[in-house]
């Protein structure tokens, strides 16, 4: 992990611009929000799917501006694809892969894709654990024989195990320090129980300790094959050379299960809770919501575009307006829709001095209650709209993007054709569709309401 | 989430050394108007996108204690309207036509960008030389921008132990130089901060002779090179911009200082006085810095995280992309159960080696590797392009990209040997320890 040093560049005016640039791919992730803009659409298709031999999804954009390859992988290994009873098993099992084959050790693994200059690296998640390299185009098969290598011939030493829980206890005590991260983990926890969105930190620290070997063995042979994996490659190669590629350096990895745990069904709310955690820190970090909709849900779009105008949509948001450009009360203020397989979250997230949080928490919720109960403006719907189609190509404008993409558009099965698409399905959401999926979705009365803040100061009313 | 973002942080704004490399021609157009605007057009025509950005030479180290803070607020003020675009209009403009903007603030610069499809490169040019010369600063906005910022103080800063300490440490380690305080400026002096201070500064920095636009993306330099100097040719030069005189004297002996906060983990950061990009020794560092930490295989990470296992994080940050000598630092966050001293020295121990053994041929190439493949991989993004262009022409000169890959090859491990040896001296550094204190 690195720490950014504080007199570096710093003191960006917007949320900053590394938060926009994270959010931009939490919705490309995530969300899948690729919009297809008027003008510069391209209308040729993003890429192309290819089934490889051993079952595996290629999705191939070729693009030959930079002698260089992006790959980027979804493999259905993420939290959910665990028994809810042991949280944090996916996660682990995911970062143990680059930390020794059967051919190489963590040593050798790292020696061997720094000497080149690339990266390789494979995370958990909730639905999907993620797997990515980027190498220069010359270093091609060095990079893909590493890439199989992790993927299908992991080891498990026990040594590395111990390492990496040990690694993982302490990031966890170390992230107590970041007063979002226990808002966040307190928000997941009473918005989702035990379903396994709602994985926290204090679940994986109490599980970990008891973990074995042999599960983290049993979770990767049931989970990892290549029926369950997609894989984007973007960059300077073509069909021709990189299919056989493929299909040699990933030929013989076993299937694995399609059929995953059942899930447990996240607790319902009835009315709103209130959680306080005291911190002797001097803003209280808010964050507010309750569960929202999965990705397929039809309404995905008419959710998006409402939460762009309540507090998505950055200088343009009904939030950010309020509670900062007119109060002065916030540096960040944002709203996000969570669109995961399975029903995800709404989340309203704000940091305000210790003093305001009372003001800010009424100000958030009669903006909930305001767009749930009049039509927004049509100077809004035009503006969101404006925005989501026309920004399209800046989706699109590196090859971490573009795969980004190709693997939403797979996982979510969207259609290669989703780019071309975007636009229309975007312009025919009305104001009438807002103001519905406003009221159904968003629930004032029935929120989780998350304050981490020095509680003396803040006196919450609620 | 929060561990996506650091990274996210690092890899797009610390600019790292190892991506800012070179190549033989980058393939700019460079022309300064008659009004003493640099412009810097690079054509890349692969994605229907442009970014415009617009530096101006002018950050926290032209400010005075008690005064600290004022050019970010004033990039704040940037977006509060100008007689012909009110309130809340830039942004809401940009982004009605697809775009996204921003600006940032740092010790030598003030930079604003819009990123748009290309189509859309004609709203830069009116927003961009209009809030050039026409900022309102109006006085009921400012009062309530310098509480969003005093916000975003508390929350990068001061609710934040680690970065507290650093802010400490860095304070600590120039006596002379505006170097020593913090971008977003010390508490009280936001606090104290008028309307006129903004003015003043305003009317001192913000003017063609001190600016330089960068645009990269898809356009067409014959087309856009007359708009621009349509846009901004008239607008007038402004005075000279007084110099900073500032020279940060030889340190003459190590400086410790300690932050004793409510944290969960110490840290332990050590800052090493060095020189700056203009120097020849900057290249044989930044080597140095890729052998140091650059990947898992990298020294501090191999042996304080992974071998033995005493911090949770270690690395080598140069901060050599300034105007002036700045600071190497490395660092460490310390395990549980380990304590700041041995930690503290298992990073000097790393240094020491660097002194006493030459690099192996094989480490010196894929430090250099990683530098070149970071140059062609950052090719990929036209703002990250522009912005090392407007980088490295705000505190040097924009043409040390095209030679910087050759003269980082010709690094040798004698060159890495010595400069460890010149500036690693505990007599130079300045060292900064986080002490956990819980209730």
């Amino acid at each position: 992990m690195l720490y950014l040093l504080s007199n570096g560049v710093n003191g960006m005016r917007n949320t900053s611009l590394l938060k926009k640039v994270l959010c931009l791919l939490t919705f490309l992730v995530l969300a899948t929000q690729a919009a297809a803009a008027g003008t510069a659409v391209a209308a040729k298709p993003l890429g192309k799917r290819i089934v490889l031999e051993n079952g595996m999804v290629l999705l191939l954009s070729e693009k030959h501006d930079i002698p260089m390859v992006t790959v980027s992988m979804a493999i259905k290994a993420g939290n959910t694809a665990a028994p809810a009873e042991k949280p944090g098993i996916a996660s682990l099992t995911a970062s143990l892969l680059t930390q020794g084959t059967a051919r190489r050790t963590a040593g050798q693994i790292s020696s061997e894709i720094d000497f080149i200059g690339g990266s390789l690296s494979v995370s958990g998640g909730d639905d999907f654990a993620s797997a990515g390299l980027r190498v220069l185009k010359k270093d091609l098969t060095i990079g893909f024989d590493l890439l199989a290598d992790v993927l299908m011939n992991p080891v498990f030493d026990q040594k590395e195990i111990d390492r990496k829980v040990k690694e993982i206890l302490a990031s966890i005590q170390q992230q107590k320090d970041e007063p979002g991260v226990v808002a966040g983990e307190a928000f997941t926890k009473e918005v989702f129980g035990r379903n396994s969105y709602g994985q926290t930190n204090e679940d994986v620290a109490a599980y970990l300790p008891k973990l074995t070997r042999q599960e983290i063995v049993d979770f990767y042979h049931a989970r990892y094959g290549p029926n369950n994996a997609v894989v984007a490659i973007v960059g300077d190669v073509t069909e021709a050379e990189i299919v056989p590629l493929l299909n040699r350096y990933f030929k013989g990895w076993k299937q694995s299960e399609r059929t995953l745990p059942a899930s447990i069904d996240p607790p319902g709310i009835e009315k709103n809770i209130v959680r306080k955690i005291n911190k002797d820190i001097t803003q209280a970090n808010i964050a507010m919501g309750h569960l929202g909709i999965s990705r397929s849900n039809p309404d995905y779009y008419a959710v998006m575009i409402m939460n762009y105008i309540l507090g998505g949509g950055g200088f343009s948001s009904r939030l950010m307006d309020s509670i900062r450009d007119n109060k002065g009360l916030a540096y960040d203020v944002h709203s996000s829709v969570v669109a995961l397989k399975e029903p995800g979250s709404f989340e309203i997230t704000i940091q305000t001095k210790n003093e305001s949080a009372n003001e800010v928490i009424a100000e958030s919720l009669k903006e909930v209650g305001r767009i749930r109960s009049e039509l927004v403006a049509e100077k809004e719907l035009a503006d969101a709209k404006a925005y989501l189609t026309g920004s399209f190509p800046l989706r699109m404008d590196t090859s971490a993007k573009i795969a980004g993409i190709l693997v939403s558009i797979e996982i979510y099965n969207l259609g290669l054709d989703f780019p071309q698409k975007y636009a229309g399905i975007i312009n025919s959401v009305t104001r009438e569709d807002i103001f519905r999926v406003a009221k159904k979705y968003l629930h004032p009365d029935r929120m989780v309401i998350v304050v981490v803040a020095n509680q003396e100061k803040a006196k919450l009313k609620y | 989430m929060r561990i996506i973002k650091v990274v996210a942080l690092i890899s797009l704004l610390s600019v790292s050394i190892a991506a800012m490399s070179f190549a033989q021609d980058l393939k700019v157009t460079e022309k300064v108007l008659p009004n003493g605007l640099k412009v810097l057009l690079k054509e890349e025509h692969k994605a229907p996108v442009v970014t415009f950005q617009v530096w101006y030479k002018v950050g926290s180290r032209n400010e005075k204690l008690g005064r600290t803070g004022v050019s970010h607020v004033l990039e704040h003020m940037m977006f509060k309207g100008t007689k012909k675009y009110g309130p809340k209009q830039f942004s809401q403009t940009v982004q009605r036509n697809g775009g996204n903007d921003n600006a940032f603030t740092g010790r030598d610069y003030t930079a604003y960008f819009e990123n748009f499809a290309s189509d859309r490169i004609a709203i830069s040019l009116d927003l961009e030389s209009d809030r050039m010369q026409n900022l309102l600063l109006d006085p009921r906005d400012f009062q309530s921008e310098r509480d969003v910022v005093k916000e975003e103080r508390r929350m990068r800063t001061d609710d934040d132990p680690t970065s507290t300490m650093v802010e400490q440490m860095t304070a600590a380690a120039f006596i002379a130089h505006p170097y020593q305080w913090p971008v977003i400026g010390w508490m009280a002096d936001l606090g104290s901060l008028t309307r006129d201070d903004l003015v003043e500064h305003y009317r001192r920095y913000y003017a063609p002779n001190n600016a330089t636009i960068v645009v990269a993306g898809d356009f067409d330099t014959k087309t856009l090179l007359p708009q621009i100097e349509k846009y901004f040719g008239r607008i007038p030069r402004g005075p000279a911009v007084p110099a900073v005189g500032a020279v940060e004297p030889r340190q003459l002996g190590e400086r410790r200082i300690v932050v004793k906060q409510q944290a969960e983990l110490p840290a332990v950061f050590a800052g090493y006085h060095t020189p700056d990009i203009k120097h020849a020794d900057s290249f044989a560092l930044d080597v140095l810095q890729g052998i140091l930490s650059s990947g898992k295989s990298s020294r501090l990470y191999k042996a304080l995280v992974y071998e033995k296992q005493l911090a949770l994080y270690a690395g080598g940050d140069y901060d050599n992309i300034a105007n002036d000598p700045s600071l190497f630092y490395v660092y460490a966050g310390v395990m549980p159960g380990k304590t700041t001293d041995e930690v503290e020295q298992a990073l000097y121990a790393e240094i020491e080696k660097l002194k006493t053994t030459p690099v192996a041929d094989e480490e010196l190439q894929k430090a250099k590797n990683q530098i070149e493949s970071s140059f062609i991989m950052g090719q990929d993004s036209i703002f990250y392009q522009a912005m090392l262009l407007g980088q490295f022409e705000t505190v040097a000169n924009w043409k040390l990209l095209e030679t910087y890959i050759d003269t980082v090859r010709a690094v040798t491990k004698e060159d890495v040997m010595r400069v460890a040896t010149q500036y690693f001296t505990q007599d130079n550094r300045t060292v900064g320890i986080l002490v956990p204190t819980k209730k």
